[in-house]
C-alpha cells in the first residue's frame, strides 16, 4: 500500500497506521479514505495529496 | 503606555518591539509589533497576546482601558510564540472565563504550555459568539500560515482581525496605514509575504476566494504585525490576490556568486543580454546579499537567472543555502536558467538547474558551464542566455 505525502504541510499517511484521530484504521489504503477526511496536521483535504516515490 | 482606539469599542494593546532585527533569521531592519486587540462589549475579549517578555506592555496598555480581571474571553488566532509566547502570563492575569482557539491551536498551545486546566473552547469555521451587542465570527485559516491559525471577524463592525496575514515587520509610533510612508508600508509587506505566506499561496487564494463567497465586507484589517489597514484595506486584498496567484513583474533577478571572479563575469554578461532586450535587471551577489530582502525581489520577478562555481564538487555555501530557503518558499511561475564556472568537475550548473525544477520554473536554456576563465566565445553566450530569458519574461508579461 502506498504512502500519500500532504502538498501543503508534508505530513505521510501511512496506510499501515491509519488515522487514530479521525478514526481510521491501520489498513486502511488512501483510496478509501472518505472524501470528508483531512490531513490530521493541516486540514488539507485529500486532493491536495500526492503518492511517496 | 496607553491603548489606542482603532475603531468604535475596539483597542490596540500590544506592543512595539524597536530594536528586534533578526527575527528567527528574518532580517527586522524597522523592528516590529506584536499586535494584540481588546474589544469591549458586555463580554470583553482579548484577541491574541504577545511575544514573552513583552507581556508588562500589554497588561499596561489594557490598563489604560480597563482593568485587565475584567477580560472575559480570550481569543487565540495564532499559537506562535510571538503571539502567545506570553499566554500562560496573561491568562493568569485577566483569568478568562473561556479561550476561542480551533482544534490545533489547542493542541499545539498544550503541546508548548501543557496547562490542560485552562478553559479551552474549540471553535471551528461559522462558529459565532455573541459578546453582547456584537458578534465575533471564527474563520480557520489552517497553513496561513501555520495549522492552528484562524481569523475572527467582528460582524457589526466589518472587521477582520487577522493575525499573521496582511501583516508587516514594521514598527512605527502610528498604528494605521494611512499615517505612514506608503513605500516603506508597502516594501514590508511584500517582504512579510515572501517570507512567511508565500509557500502557503494556494491557501490564500482559496481563502479569498471564500471572503468573495461569503461576501464578508471588509472595512478594517487588524493584522498581529504592523499598523491596522483602515484606509485601505482594498489595497493588502488586491496585493494578496496578485502575490497568491504568482503574478510578477517583468524583472529579471541574477542571484549568484563566485570564488575568483570567474562566475561573476559570466553574470555580468548574463546581465549585458537582458538588458539589449530592454528588460530590468538585478544583480544580487549572495555573499553580500541579506536573504529575507532578496526574497521580496524573487516575489516580483518573472526571471530568475542562478550562478555559481562549482567548490568540491557542489554548490558555493552561499549559493546553496539561499536556494534551500527559496526552495521551502515555493516560488512559482519563473523562467529560469543557471551559470556558473568550475576547475575539474563541474557539477553546478546541474545543481542550480535541479532546484530550477524543484520549484518548478520554465528552464529556457540547459546552462552554461565555462573550466577557469571564461574567453570571449564562452561570454557570447552568456549575453545570449541572458536574451532568451528576458525574451520568455517578456513574453509572459505581455500576454
Amino acid at each position: 500500500m502506498k504512502k500519500y505525502r500532504c502538498n501543503v504541510c508534508g505530513y505521510v499517511y501511512d496506510p499501515e497506521s491509519g488515522d487514530p484521530s479521525q478514526n481510521i484504521p491501520p489498513g486502511t489504503p488512501f483510496e478509501k479514505l472518505p472524501d470528508s477526511w483531512t490531513c490530521p496536521v493541516c486540514g488539507a483535504s485529500k486532493e491536495d495529496f500526492s503518492p511517496e516515490d | 503606555m496607553k491603548a489606542v482606539k482603532v475603531r468604535e469599542d475596539l483597542f490596540w494593546v500590544g506592543a512595539i518591539d524597536w530594536n528586534v532585527r533578526n527575527f528567527h533569521g528574518y532580517s527586522t531592519f524597522r523592528g516590529t509589533t506584536y499586535n494584540a486587540y481588546l474589544l469591549l462589549d458586555d463580554k470583553i475579549t482579548l484577541f491574541d497576546t504577545v511575544k514573552h517578555g513583552f507581556e508588562g506592555e500589554l497588561l499596561q496598555r489594557i490598563a489604560s482601558v480597563i482593568s485587565p480581571e475584567k477580560i472575559d474571553y480570550l481569543v487565540i488566532n495564532h499559537i506562535e510564540p510571538d503571539h502567545a509566547g506570553a499566554f500562560v502570563k496573561v491568562v493568569q492575569a485577566i483569568k478568562p472565563e473561556k479561550i476561542f482557539l480551533t482544534r490545533n491551536a489547542r493542541l499545539g498551545i498544550l503541546s508548548h504550555f501543557h496547562r490542560e486546566d485552562f478553559p479551552f473552547e474549540e471553535v471551528k469555521t461559522g462558529f459565532e459568539v455573541k459578546t453582547g451587542k456584537k458578534t465575533l465570527r471564527f474563520i480557520e485559516t489552517p497553513m496561513i500560515h501555520w495549522p492552528d491559525s484562524m481569523m475572527t471577524y467582528i460582524v457589526e463592525e466589518k472587521t477582520l482581525i487577522s493575525q499573521d496575514a496582511f501583516g508587516a515587520h514594521y514598527a512605527t509610533s502610528s498604528r494605521f496605514d494611512d499615517e505612514v510612508d506608503q513605500c516603506e508600508l508597502i516594501q514590508e509587506a511584500a517582504k512579510y509575504y515572501a517570507n512567511i505566506v508565500y509557500p502557503y499561496s494556494p491557501q490564500v487564494n482559496k481563502l479569498l476566494q471564500t471572503v468573495k463567497e461569503m461576501k464578508l465586507e471588509i472595512e478594517m484589517i487588524c493584522p498581529d504585525h504592523g499598523v491596522v489597514w483602515r484606509k485601505n484595506p482594498e489595497k493588502i486584498i488586491s496585493l494578496y490576490e496578485k502575490w497568491s496567484a504568482y503574478v510578477c513583474e517583468p524583472k529579471v533577478l541574477i542571484i549568484y556568486d563566485t570564488m575568483w571572479k570567474s562566475t561573476e563575469k559570466m553574470a555580468y554578461a548574463v546581465m549585458e543580454g537582458v538588458l539589449e532586450e530592454g528588460v530590468e535587471v538585478k544583480m544580487c551577489k549572495l555573499s553580500v546579499t541579506d536573504w529575507t530582502e532578496l526574497m521580496s525581489d524573487v516575489l516580483e520577478s518573472r526571471g530568475l537567472i542562478l550562478g555559481s562555481p562549482t567548490l568540491n564538487n557542489g554548490l558555493l555555501p552561499t549559493v546553496s543555502g539561499f536556494l534551500t530557503y527559496m526552495r521551502g518558499l515555493r516560488p512559482r511561475g519563473k523562467v529560469g536558467a543557471s551559470f556558473g564556472s568550475f576547475g575539474w568537475s563541474g557539477e553546478s550548473v546541474k545543481l542550480l538547474n535541479q532546484y530550477l525544477q524543484e520549484i518548478q520554473a520554465e528552464v529556457v536554456h540547459e546552462g552554461i558551464r565555462v573550466k577557469y576563465v571564461p574567453d570571449e566565445g564562452v561570454l557570447s553566450e552568456c549575453v545570449e542566455l541572458g536574451k532568451v530569458v528576458a525574451k520568455r519574461v517578456r513574453e509572459l508579461c505581455s500576454a
